[in-house]
């Protein structure tokens, strides 16, 4: 599985970035977590608002900083 | 409720009268924070509920292709109610540009967005009172329309950095929330946003307290109430550069009018410090050229002193 979180740099973008490696470690699952931060990157995900995540290439969230419980419903 | 409870706790508890200046302070501190942070959460709440209907993508959908004059009084109506965080300037202008939308109707949304937030307008509402709320939204909205306009008209697109036009989108498919997540998106915002400005909130609220208990009535009429000329632009060159302190100033601007500053005077300051900011227009620059930013500031300035004029002429 790859993750993605897409982000500019702010604040919430690194706050999901944690959030998302916390949920990996709570289910136990193995994933390759990259972070997108090159504009032109993230704009050819369709998306507008940061941070985004972005699981196997699809876009699952836009625009909102997810909790660990949010992004363990996201990953089953 | 709160007025009685705060009378209550200094009154009762306290053992001070209302009337000295340290109680009268006290009870200013008091009220504020109450009555401040309960309608920021209930309306904070509610708006972002409402906001969640309303993501980016959508608008940008929604806007695009349409005739301008219809686009632009849209882009300023969305960007009322849609959720638009500073981080996400640059992608949004990106994602605009690259739909086709004018650069005009995207400068409209770019200013109309964050002049009216539920922040602003809670602060407005328990401050002045729902008819200068109203106002404020009004003018706010036709500022980003006119402002909007502006630009449009002047041509400014080789002042946007080339390679904003280079980009390609992708195709966004982001889902629906559930009514459930909608819930959870607006309890979130409100935690949130109680957590940045808190600390802003106290101290604006103590020095608000202090100006209300201390400063002698009617000593600043004659600096920046009606019959002051110059107190308008001065008001707003200051808010510009301010941003995140927008909310702690609130407070002292409250206690300011009930020390004899024109209303107008008050808004146009407000509108100053949210519609334009300095982090904000770094930001910018990362999409536009430094001559681009620079118009827009002068001609959103110049609107909002257009603004605090129009104010203290009615009110």
């Amino acid at each position: 599985m790859v993750i993605k979180v897409l982000g500019t740099g702010c604040k919430k973008c690194k706050e999901l970035e944690q959030n998302v490696r916390m949920a990996l470690t709570q289910l136990q699952l193995d994933a390759q977590v990259e972070k997108v931060e090159d504009i032109a990157k993230i704009m050819s995900y369709g998306v507008m608002s940061t941070p985004a995540l972005v699981v196997n290439e699809k876009v699952v969230s836009a625009g909102k900083l997810l909790s660990v419980d949010e992004i363990k419903g996201l990953l089953k | 409720m709160f007025n009685m409870f705060a009378d209550w706790l200094v009154e009762d508890v306290f053992g001070l009268s209302i009337t000295s200046k340290f109680g009268g302070a006290l009870h200013f501190f008091i009220y504020d924070t109450l009555k401040i942070l309960f309608l920021l959460s209930v309306m904070v709440f509610a708006i972002s509920f409402v906001r969640s209907y309303f993501p980016p993508e959508k608008v940008k959908r929604w806007i695009s292709g349409k005739k301008k004059g219809i686009a632009s009084v849209l882009a300023a109506l969305l960007g009322v109610v849609s959720p638009f965080c500073s981080c996400s300037t640059v992608p949004l202008f990106i994602g605009f540009v690259e739909a086709g939308i004018p650069l005009g109707v995207t400068f409209t949304f770019l200013i109309s967005s964050p002049i009216v937030n539920e922040v602003s307008l809670v602060m407005l509402f328990s401050i002045f009172g729902w008819k200068i709320a109203v106002l404020y939204v009004l003018f706010g909205v036709l500022l980003a329309i006119i402002a909007g306009w502006v630009i449009g008209k002047l041509k400014l697109e080789k002042y946007v950095e080339p390679y904003v036009f280079n980009i390609q989108l992708g195709e966004s498919v982001v889902q629906e929330m559930t009514m459930r997540e909608r819930f959870i998106y607006a309890k979130t915002n409100v935690i949130d946003t109680v957590k940045k400005i808190w600390l802003f909130l106290l101290i604006g609220i103590g020095i608000g307290a202090w100006i209300h208990g201390y400063v002698p009535e009617d000593l600043l009429v004659h600096y920046a109430g009606k019959e002051s000329i110059f107190a308008i632009p001065v008001a707003v060159i200051l808010g510009v550069p301010l941003y995140s302190n927008a909310v702690g100033s609130l407070p002292m601007i409250e206690a300011l009018m009930g020390k004899g500053v024109a209303p107008g005077t008050a808004l146009s300051f407000m509108m100053a410090m949210t519609a334009l900011s300095f982090p904000e227009m770094v930001l910018l620059r990362k999409v536009m050229k430094p001559q681009l930013i620079g118009i827009f500031v002068l001609i959103a300035t110049t609107g909002i002193i257009a603004i605090g004029y129009i104010f203290n002429a009615i009110l």
